[in-house]
């Protein structure tokens, strides 16, 4: 069985209490899979929390994680996707020196081509804001790794699926029965 | 005035009374049924103690001598009760000395609640005395947990608590209350927990599943049925014998499933796994159709997945869906509550009897009862047997005792030479091999089925894990048996020693005190046995006992436990000697 590691995106939907992202992460380190990213927020329904989680697996042990994730009790729902499926993001910052902007004509082409935004500018450092995929990023960082970056950062994926995910339907019938 | 108290409990919910936290942990124990608890005190429980003197009249607590035997004892109350047990303990070392018996109920499926007490709460994170991070430490271990910090969250916490340990495949629950909040008022309200919104305890019967199930067993020339705790968890005792019954289908357990069936029904054919018996694990690579009954193929049942069965196909009831597909890949899963699956199972099965199958069985039977189980048994070589003693034990009893085994070569032999009747009989720790389980353990069955005859059985290296619970064992009067089967050894270990790492003998001979003179230093009753002629007698006086009894008995030092699946191999590869 020699199946092939790609990388998922695991959508978790779950009550927000404390202790819960210990309880998913721990399901992860037992089975020695290591976390790309984590993303946690508030979804589209009041009161529960999404979990956007991307790992390197084959998919028989996507399968087996999102079992073992959606036993914890405070778990609503979980999903496996492939990059496929989903429509997905991430997120990053740059802070450079401001004197660069006028010194080096060309970071104002590379800002321009690359659709990054200006946060903010002011005498000493401009902050450089982007969201794309990760080749995007990356290609952007080392342009400006060229002129020198103060400071860097890149949030993990965010990303919606294709297809429904019935949560409030899953919610409502429960209140149903009560 | 504290049955006023009590009255008020059970009949006034909409009114709510102003009382402490720790009152109100007591309360809703009581609302739970909670007759009998086990613990022991320290600084961050005190106020819970305090209240556990004012109702001792309502709930007993008992006194273990070591926070590992509370966590045991409540387990073993657990498994041979069905009811969820419950273990106290104070901040820190109390708490983590809970940790390897929440484990054990962990991975055996066994409900539990503990209440664990918790530095106040303005103190968490400061390295205060005593605290630890006890719900970071037990996250792994349990299937839920959770900390409280409010004297009002404690009701609802406390209904969840027990709703989540008793529901669906079961499991301990681990509850830490802060010292302000046992200290702080509410008003209080005790309501049950009827449901929690991100939980589905138990999945709906998928009744297609359940007809594609019985077309195959139907259509089976050699089925076999192995079945798990899952039977009896899911009181599924009679359900499954009228399946096995009507089907003629031979039928095997795992160890923790055994006793579901009597140990003597004609289409029992004995135990699977690493020491399990010889046809069934053979047989597992020959038959057509496996039907797989509240069991989770735990690699010791299986042996190599690599040749498990390969012919077969597989059939999984099962409660649990992260079970499904986890370890063997199944052809049809039936998703639920095996009672409500087998009883939708049932009318759809053809009447069968599969003789000439079940004919391999007896025959496989016959070779391992010559090579093997005779001299177990009947030994006649001059050195005393684990087999004979469970043969005297089991004439004594009439296979009507609870059997709670420690871990070992003796709990081998205890489970498949036990004689079981009755269901829930078999109490030993399965999944997590905690060695020290049984003496405690025994002190919880005894407690919660004081009818019951419930004899401990035991190495003479996990007796020495928790032996002072003789001290639990003295002060209430628990008229457990206990036979410690002293082989000098760390038995198992040495087999292995002797069998994979060519005899060398590691740290496994064991130089033991005069277990008799410690037993009666508790004032417990003890007799040594070193000659075959002695044993017939003091088994018989020991279960002739009214009260606590501690027999030693001297076996041969060097035994193993046959048959044996050397680990990695192959089920049907299990070797006879």
């Amino acid at each position: 069985m020699n199946e092939e590691i790609k990388s998922f995106t695991i959508s978790v939907y779950t009550e927000n209490n404390i202790g819960l992202l210990n309880r998913i992460s721990a399901i992860f380190q037992r089975r020695h899979i290591n976390i790309e990213s984590l993303t946690t927020s508030q979804s589209e329904i009041e009161s529960v929390n999404r979990f956007v989680i991307v790992v390197n697996i084959t998919e028989s042990q996507a399968i087996k994680v999102v079992k073992q994730i959606e036993k914890q009790v405070e778990a609503l729902k979980a999903y496996y996707h492939t990059d496929e499926d989903t429509i997905y993001t991430e997120s990053c910052m740059f802070k450079i020196k401001s004197d660069l902007l006028f010194e080096e004509p060309q970071i104002q082409n590379i800002i321009k081509d690359s659709n990054a935004r200006i946060v903010t500018v002011n005498k000493k450092f401009f902050v450089l804001e982007k969201s794309g995929r990760r080749h995007e990023i990356e290609l952007l960082r080392r342009e400006l790794n060229v002129f020198g970056i103060m400071q860097f950062v890149r949030s993990g994926r965010i990303a919606v699926t294709k297809e429904e995910m019935k949560i409030s339907e899953m919610l409502s019938a429960f209140n149903n029965q009560l | 005035m504290k049955t006023e108290t009590a009255n008020k409990t059970q009949n006034v919910t909409e009114k709510t009374e102003r009382i402490t936290g720790s009152e109100a942990i007591i309360r809703c124990l009581i609302a739970e049924g909670v007759d009998i608890l086990y613990g022991y005190p320290g600084g961050a429980i005190m106020p819970v103690y305090d209240e556990l003197y004012k109702f001792k009249d309502q709930i007993s607590h008992i006194l273990t001598r070591h926070e590992q035997g509370a966590a045991h004892a409540a387990q073993g109350y657990a498994r041979i009760s069905g009811r969820v047990g419950v273990a106290m303990a104070t901040s820190g070392p109390g708490a983590t000395n809970l940790v390897t018996g929440i484990a054990d109920a962990q991975i055996d499926s066994t409900p539990l609640v503990c209440i664990t007490g918790q530095v106040a709460s303005h103190l968490l994170g400061s390295d205060a005395f005593q605290e630890t991070d006890i719900v970071g430490i037990s996250t792994p271990v349990t299937k839920w947990n959770c900390q409280v910090t409010k004297a009002s969250e404690i009701p609802e916490v406390i209904a969840k608590a027990f709703y989540i340990a008793k529901s669906g495949r079961p499991g301990p629950v681990l509850i830490d209350i802060t010292k302000d909040a046992q200290f702080g008022e509410l008003d209080f309200k005790y309501e049950k927990c009827k449901g929690v919104r991100s939980y589905k305890p138990v999945p709906d019967t998928d009744l297609e599943a359940v007809a594609k199930a019985a077309e195959l067993i139907n259509n089976a020339k050699k089925p076999f049925i192995v079945w798990g705790q899952g039977i009896i968890l899911g009181k599924a005792e009679e359900q499954l014998k009228a399946v096995v019954e009507k089907t003629g289908i031979p039928s095997a357990w795992t160890i923790l499933g055994a006793s579901a069936i009597p140990t003597s029904h004609p289409l029992n054919v004995g135990m699977v796994g690493m020491h399990g018996n010889y046809a069934p694990n053979v047989l597992t690579n020959e038959c057509d159709v496996l039907i797989a009954i509240g069991m989770r193929f735990d690699d010791r049942v299986t042996g190599n997945l690599n040749t498990y069965a390969k012919q077969a196909k597989v059939i999984h009831f099962e409660i649990d869906p992260a079970e499904v597909d986890k370890n063997v890949k199944t052809d049809v899963a039936v998703l639920g509550d095996a009672k409500l699956s087998l009883t939708a199972l049932l009318p759809l099965l053809n009447t069968n009897t599969h003789s000439e199958w079940h004919q391999k069985f007896k025959d496989l039977y016959a070779i391992e009862f010559e090579k093997i189980i005779k001299d177990d048994i009947s030994p006649t070589k001059d050195g005393l047997t684990m087999g004979e003693v469970l043969k005297e034990i089991n004439i004594n009893t009439k296979g009507n005792a609870a059997i709670v085994s420690d871990v070992g070569q003796h709990q081998m032999i205890a489970c498949r030479y036990s004689e079981f009747n009755i269901t829930k009989s078999n109490i030993t720790s399965g999944g997590l091999g905690t060695m020290g389980f049984a003496l405690p353990a025994a002190i919880g069955a005894k407690m919660a089925a004081p009818d019951r005859e419930v004899v401990a059985i035991i190495g003479d290296g996990g007796y020495q894990m928790t032996i002072q619970e003789l001290g639990t064992i003295f002060q209430n009067k628990v008229p457990v048996k206990i036979v410690v089967l002293n082989n000098e050894f760390l038995g198992m270990v040495r087999q292995w020693q002797q069998l994979f790492f060519d005899k060398r003998y590691a740290s496994t001979e064991m130089t033991n005190p005069d277990f008799v003179t410690i037993a009666k230093g508790y004032y417990i009753e003890g007799k040594r046995v070193t000659k075959r002629d002695e044993l017939a007698a003091a088994v018989k006086e020991m279960i002739a006992s009214k009260d606590a009894y501690f027999l030693e008995v001297c076996v041969e030092k060097e035994d193993n436990v046959f048959p044996m699946i050397p680990s990695g191999a192959s089920v049907s590869d299990i070797r006879l000697s």
